[in-house]
């Protein structure tokens, strides 16, 4: 079967410029949209993921699905560290380090308004045992003093966070004496002080969490049998990438179904605004298929062409979209993650998968829009289409 | 009327054209508002919230309990008229997707300071005798088929193991921007449980709240408030309800101006859309418009044509999507459940629906206008469509 040349597809979008650019126009609105939804949804995924180490392990008071709910008493954590399997530093001391985790309100910059930021009670160990972290301005807190370290995302998205400055909290100043960049991932989204000055200030004698290193990886659910089949204990561990990818799962789903429903709604305008065109580009052309179909094209070429039509016009408004979605990487937002009830910054993150996705998206509105019309053009018949020119 | 009848003549010239574009105006304008009231959803909390009511909590964040002697002093305080507490429960009903806002408060001195819950007095007097007795919001009733005297389990993840309460009470909102998915029970019953697993610790309050005389006075109350806790354990942050509410939504403000955006990106596609319809409507009629001129019509008409007509296409469709969101938000809040407990489409989104409508019709038209009105009649009349 003979076809029809593809430059004739592609001189007929450009023979009607202003139309396919206006088409193409809506087309790439829809995908943008699409495009840095994705995006949005693949930064706080990715963000969290890189929050856990795969050897680390993470235990919570049973029950409790964030780091704030939860409470480890001194004698509980006191029986953790007696757990066989835990790794050891140079110096033999065991990397296991208790947290207490609490929120702080802090005006965000800007705006003013307060926002929750997790602050974390830690210590060397803490740091060891996260190996991502690294303080880039000034120095780590001195164990024992009011100072604390904060991440780089907090220095620069909230109010007098800056190094220098000093918070006041639980009825004391805390001086900021350094600032960490934890590598685009959850801590750089917290305050890091000493653990037992946080305890004694914030008056608690429970703390959030436990992480401990392991020896092997492989040992966790003997350790995990361990800790949970223990009666004076009534706690939960998880490896820490887990509970991290956890954390961040029902903000992204949230993002993830609103943005899809809404491109998807979206993109009944711009299908609508494909058809309007591809029906003009036949209506004006019934002289021209008649003359393809009497030198012997058959309708199937007819109908491939004007679907090779539409899905062009498709590809160019879906790759202007992804471009210009793409330009959203250099971006970095924050909101509040529904599950820590504290402030998460991320970046809108491009991969190819996101792209490939995208374009499919695009390419799916050019096949809704074009099929009917084409569909039309294929079905003319030759003698009352030549007689119409 | 020569014109209107030409115009609807024009619009409906090209059936299928007109009804493709108007069905993607619908889809957009219902979109677009459904849009705005999602946003309006998030701020339903702190409209409904009463001037007169103000909230005590922990100047740390919400999560720091504030110590329970504190109740005395601030009844005290000039300017105090109610006192109450509540402690958020944040337990599970089932499955974590089925969210709803569990408050134990202290129900006797509670229910005075909420008067737009409407509950009959039977079933409040049933509610303040039972320990274990819980009053919910029709709606959140509704939705999980709730019945007066069942028994509801309650997984809880901040107080750990199942609690189970009785149902004795449910209240209706005195009006539709009244939140009916709230689940109160006795803080009593939360307080002596935790007494009995950790005696010797006390038990403290997650935030009084606290009804003023005079809604004037907020600010003077609140630092007063402040003030007289200043320097101690537990310091308080005062403030109205409103702003407390207002400080939840702020949380989620970079979601809520996305979703705006995105509301307006609609409005933009739709208008390409209807710029693109425009576009080859006239140069299919460059013919025509070339004769009405050369019949001595002016340039004006031309341009009045299309305005006109892209302008009863936007208007009929912009109708047609105002017509649709109504059914729409209603459908929206029974899949949503007591996710927006609060779901109106308000006046000013329907008024912002149609503007929308006109500013599209009125934008897609202005360059075909434009061109047609600067056509050269010879060049006009030779022009095959």
């Amino acid at each position: 079967m003979r076809m029809l040349p593809m430059a004739y597809v592609a001189r007929n979008l450009w023979a009607r410029r202003v139309t396919t650019a206006l088409t193409a126009l809506g087309m790439a609105l829809v995908v943008y949209v699409y495009t840095t939804v994705s995006m949005m949804t693949a930064g706080i995924r990715s963000t969290m993921v890189a929050t856990g180490q795969v050897d680390n392990v993470l235990v919570l008071r049973k029950g409790a699905g964030a780091e704030i709910n939860s409470g480890i008493a001194r004698g509980q954590a006191a029986v953790i560290e007696t757990l066989p399997g835990i790794a050891t530093d140079a110096q033999g001391h065991l990397l296991l380090s208790k947290e207490p985790v609490v929120l702080n309100s802090l005006p965000k910059r800007g705006s003013g308004k307060p926002s929750n930021v997790s602050m974390r009670g830690t210590s060397a160990i803490g740091l060891a045992l996260r190996p991502q972290v690294r303080i880039v301005e000034g120095r780590m807190f001195r164990s024992g003093s009011s100072e604390v370290v904060v991440g780089k995302s907090i220095a620069s998205g909230f109010q007098g966070a800056e190094l220098g400055r000093s918070l006041r909290f639980a009825g004391r100043e805390w001086l900021i004496v350094g600032v960490f960049d934890a590598n685009r991932s959850g801590f750089d989204s917290e305050i890091w002080g000493d653990a037992d000055q946080m305890m004694q200030a914030f008056r608690r004698n429970a703390y959030s969490t436990v992480v401990f290193r392991l020896n092997e990886v492989g040992d966790f659910e003997r350790i995990r049998a361990a800790l949970e089949d223990d009666p004076r204990l009534s706690l939960q561990a998880r490896p820490e990438v887990r509970f991290y990818a956890e954390q961040s799962e029902a903000l992204a789903t949230f993002i993830s179904i609103l943005g899809t429903t809404l491109s998807v709604i979206f993109s009944i305008g711009a299908v609508v605004g494909a058809m309007i065109t591809m029906f003009g580009s036949v209506a004006a052309r019934v002289g021209e298929i008649g003359t393809l179909r009497a030198l012997g094209f058959r309708r199937s070429a007819v109908l491939i062409a004007f679907m090779g039509e539409s899905l062009l016009l498709s590809a160019f408004g879906g790759a202007v979209g992804v471009a210009a979605a793409s330009g959203m990487q250099f971006i970095a937002i924050s909101t509040t993650n529904f599950q820590t009830f504290a402030e998460l910054a991320f970046r809108f993150v491009f991969s190819p998968g996101i792209a490939v996705n995208a374009m499919l998206f695009a390419l799916a509105m050019g096949l809704v829009g074009g099929v009917i019309p084409a569909w039309r053009a294929a079905r003319l018949s030759i003698v009352d289409s030549l007689r119409a020119a | 009327m020569f014109l209107l009848n030409l115009l609807l003549k024009n619009a409906f010239r090209h059936r299928l054209r007109t009804a493709l574009t108007m069905f993607g105006l619908v889809v957009a304008i219902a979109a677009f508002g459904l849009l705005r009231t999602i946003v309006d959803a998030w701020y339903a909390g702190a409209d409904a919230s009463s001037s007169t009511r103000l909230i005590v909590r922990n100047a740390i964040s919400l999560t720091f309990p504030v110590p329970q002697t504190y109740a005395q002093r601030i009844r005290g305080i000039e300017g105090v008229k109610g006192l109450s507490w509540s402690n958020w429960f944040g337990g599970v009903y089932v499955t974590e997707r089925n969210f709803f806002p569990q408050f134990a408060v202290d129900v006797a001195t509670y229910l005075p300071l909420y008067p737009e819950f409407i509950v009959s007095d039977k079933q409040r007097r049933d509610f303040i005798v039972d320990r274990q007795g819980v009053m919910v919001g029709r709606s959140l009733a509704d939705k999980f088929g709730w019945k007066i005297g069942d028994s509801i389990p309650i997984r809880g993840t901040i107080y750990p193991g199942t609690w189970t309460f009785t149902l004795r009470a449910i209240y209706d909102g005195i009006d539709a921007r009244t939140d009916e998915g709230q689940f109160l029970f006795h803080w009593q019953l939360l307080a002596e449980t935790f007494k009995q697993r950790y005696p010797g610790r006390a038990f403290d309050v997650g935030v009084y709240v606290v009804s003023i005389k005079d809604p004037t006075e907020a600010a003077t109350v609140s630092r007063r408030i402040d003030e007289s806790f200043a320097n101690s354990l537990a310091e308080t942050l005062t403030e109205t309800e409103q702003a407390f509410q207002l400080s939840f939504v702020a949380m989620v403000e970079t979601i809520l101006v996305a979703v705006q955006a995105v509301s307006y990106i609609i409005v933009l596609i739709i208008m390409i859309v209807l710029a693109n319809t425009m576009a080859m409507t006239a140069r299919e009629r460059i013919a025509e418009y070339a004769t009405l001129e050369a019949l001595g019509f002016g340039p004006g008409f031309v341009a009045r044509l299309i305005f006109g007509e892209s302008l009863l296409i936007a208007l009929l469709g912009g109708i047609g999507g105002l017509a649709v969101t109504l059914p729409l938000a209603g459908a929206f809040r029974q899949a949503a459940g007591t996710l927006f407990p609060v779901f109106v489409v308000s006046p000013l989104t329907q008024t912002l629906q149609i503007a929308a409508a006109l500013v599209v019709g009125l934008v897609a038209a202005a360059w075909p206008a434009w061109r047609m009105s600067r056509l050269d009649i010879v060049a006009g009349l030779r022009h095959v469509a």
